[in-house]
C-alpha cells in the first residue's frame, strides 16, 4: 500500500478515535476512587474510634501525605499519557508527598522520646498494611492502566509507575482511616513499601499492556 | 521530553505549525478534506525526518512514515488542541522509529546483500510492499476488502458499500476496526 493510499483510508475513517483524554482521566480517576472505596468498606471499614482519632494531628497528617501523593501522581500520569509530555519539567512535583513525610518524621523524632521510636515504627499493623494497601490499590491500578492505554505515552514504564503511585496514594488514603498506627515513622516505613509494590506492578503492567 | 538539539532539525516555524494545527483542528471537527491535507503535509515532514534517521539501519523510511501516520490517526485524541502540533508529531514519529529499530534488532530480516540489491532495484521498481501490506493480510477478509477498496482502489465510502454490497455504516465500522487492528499490530513484536 502506498502512503497516498493509506492517507485515503485514514481520511475516510471519520469515526472518532474514542473519548478525549480529559474525559478518560476524569472517568478513570472517579472509578478508581469508587472501586477503592468499595473494597475498603467491604474488607476493612474505618477504625471504631475514628471520631476521636480525627482530633489528633498524627491521624490527620496521614491523609495530608497520602492525598498529596495521589493528587501529584495522578496529575503527572495525565501529563505522561501524551506522547509529547515534558518529563523533566513535570517530575519535580512528585517531591511534595515525600517532603511532607520527611517533615513529619523529623517532627515525630523531635517531639517523642527516643525509646519509643522503634515501637512506633514497628507498630501493630504492619502486615495488615502490607496486605490491604496493595489489595485496595489493585483495582484502581487496572483502571488507571486502561486509561493510560487509551493515551500514547512515550515512556510507558514511567507512566505505569505513576499509575501505581496514584493507585497506591488512593489505597493508602482509605487504608489510613482503618489503621491505628498513626506515627509518621510507621507511615514512612510500611506505607512506602506497600505503595512501592504497586508502583513496580504499574511499571511492569504498562510495559506489557500499554503498547501503541 | 523533546531535547532541543534533536528536535530542531525537524522543527516547523511558528507559521507552519499554525497552518498544520488549523488543519488538524478542522479535521478533528469532522472536515475530511482538511484531514487529508494535514496527513499529506505530515507525511512530507516525517519522510524528511525519517530519511535522516534510517540511513544504514536497513529500515525503509517509508515504513516509519506509514506507521507514524497510523499512530497519529488512532491517537489523535492525545493532541492538545491549544498546543503546537510539531512536538506531538515528532514524539509519535520517534516512538515509531524506536519501535521499528527494536523490531529490526530482534528479527533482522534483511541481509546486507539484500539491502544492496534493493538499493539497486529501488530506482527502477515502482511497486514496493511495505510493512503495512503485510499487516493488511492479517485482517479479517471483510475488513481487508473494505480497507483495500478505500485505499488502494481509491473508492469513497458509498462506492465501497455498493461494490461490496454492504451498508455504509458497516463499511465505516469495518474501516475503523481494520485501521485500528493494523495500528495495533505495529505496537506488537
Amino acid at each position: 500500500m502506498e502512503t497516498d493510499e493509506l492517507i485515503k483510508a485514514l481520511a475516510a475513517d471519520t469515526r472518532r478515535s474514542g473519548i478525549s483524554m480529559a474525559g478518560a482521566w476524569s472517568g478513570a480517576g472517579l472509578a478508581a476512587v469508587a472501586v477503592a472505596a468499595v473494597v475498603f468498606f467491604a474488607l476493612l471499614g474505618a477504625r471504631p474510634d475514628i471520631a476521636d482519632a480525627a482530633q489528633t494531628v498524627r491521624f490527620l497528617f496521614k491523609f495530608v501525605v497520602t492525598t498529596a501523593l495521589a493528587a501529584s501522581a495522578f496529575g503527572l500520569l495525565h501529563i505522561l499519557s501524551r506522547p509529547d509530555a515534558d518529563v523533566r519539567r513535570s517530575l519535580p512535583r512528585l517531591v511534595v508527598a515525600p517532603a511532607l513525610l520527611v517533615a513529619g518524621v523529623v517532627a515525630e523524632i523531635v517531639v517523642s522520646l527516643p525509646g519509643t521510636w522503634s515501637a512506633q515504627l514497628v507498630g501493630t499493623n504492619s502486615l495488615v498494611c502490607l496486605t490491604y494497601i496493595p489489595l485496595i490499590g489493585i483495582g484502581p491500578l487496572v483502571l488507571l492502566l486502561l486509561a493510560l492505554r487509551h493515551g500514547a505515552p512515550s515512556y510507558p514504564s514511567l507512566a505505569g509507575a505513576m499509575a501505581g503511585l496514584a493507585a497506591g496514594g488512593i489505597a493508602a488514603t482509605f487504608y489510613a482511616a482503618h489503621c491505628t498506627d498513626d506515627s509518621p515513622l510507621f507511615v514512612a516505613t510500611w506505607y512506602t513499601i506497600a505503595i512501592a509494590a504497586l508502583t513496580l506492578l504499574g511499571a511492569i503492567g504498562a510495559r506489557r499492556f500499554v503498547r501503541w | 521530553m523533546a531535547g532541543t538539539s534533536e528536535w530542531e532539525e525537524g522543527r516547523l516555524s511558528d507559521v507552519d505549525d499554525g497552518d498544520i494545527a488549523r488543519l488538524l483542528r478542522a479535521a478533528l471537527e469532522g472536515d475530511e478534506r482538511a484531514y487529508g491535507d494535514f496527513l499529506h503535509k505530515t507525511a512530507g515532514l516525517i519522510r524528511a525526518w525519517a530519511r535522516r534517521r534510517t540511513t544504514f539501519s536497513g529500515l525503509d523510511p517509508e515504513d516509519i512514515v506509514q506507521e507514524t501516520l497510523l499512530a497519529i490517526h488512532v491517537k489523535r485524541h492525545t493532541w492538545r488542541s491549544d498546543g503546537p502540533v510539531a512536538p506531538w508529531l515528532y514524539a509519535i514519529a520517534r516512538h515509531k522509529l524506536v519501535d521499528a529499530l527494536r523490531r529490526q534488532g530482534r528479527h533482522p530480516r534483511i541481509e546486507i546483500s539484500e539491502v544492496e540489491g534493493r538499493l539497486a532495484a529501488e530506482e527502477a521498481e515502482s511497486v514496493r510492499d511495505w510493512e503495512i501490506g503485510r499487516a493488511l493480510e492479517t485482517l479479517t477478509p471483510g475488513q481487508r476488502s473494505v480497507v483495500t477498496a478505500i485505499s488502494v482502489e481509491g473508492r469513497t465510502i458509498a462506492e465501497a458499500a455498493r461494490s461490496l454490497e454492504m451498508n455504509e455504516t458497516a463499511v465505516r465500522v469495518a474501516l475503523h476496526r481494520g485501521l485500528a487492528a493494523i495500528a495495533r499490530r505495529f505496537g506488537r513484536d
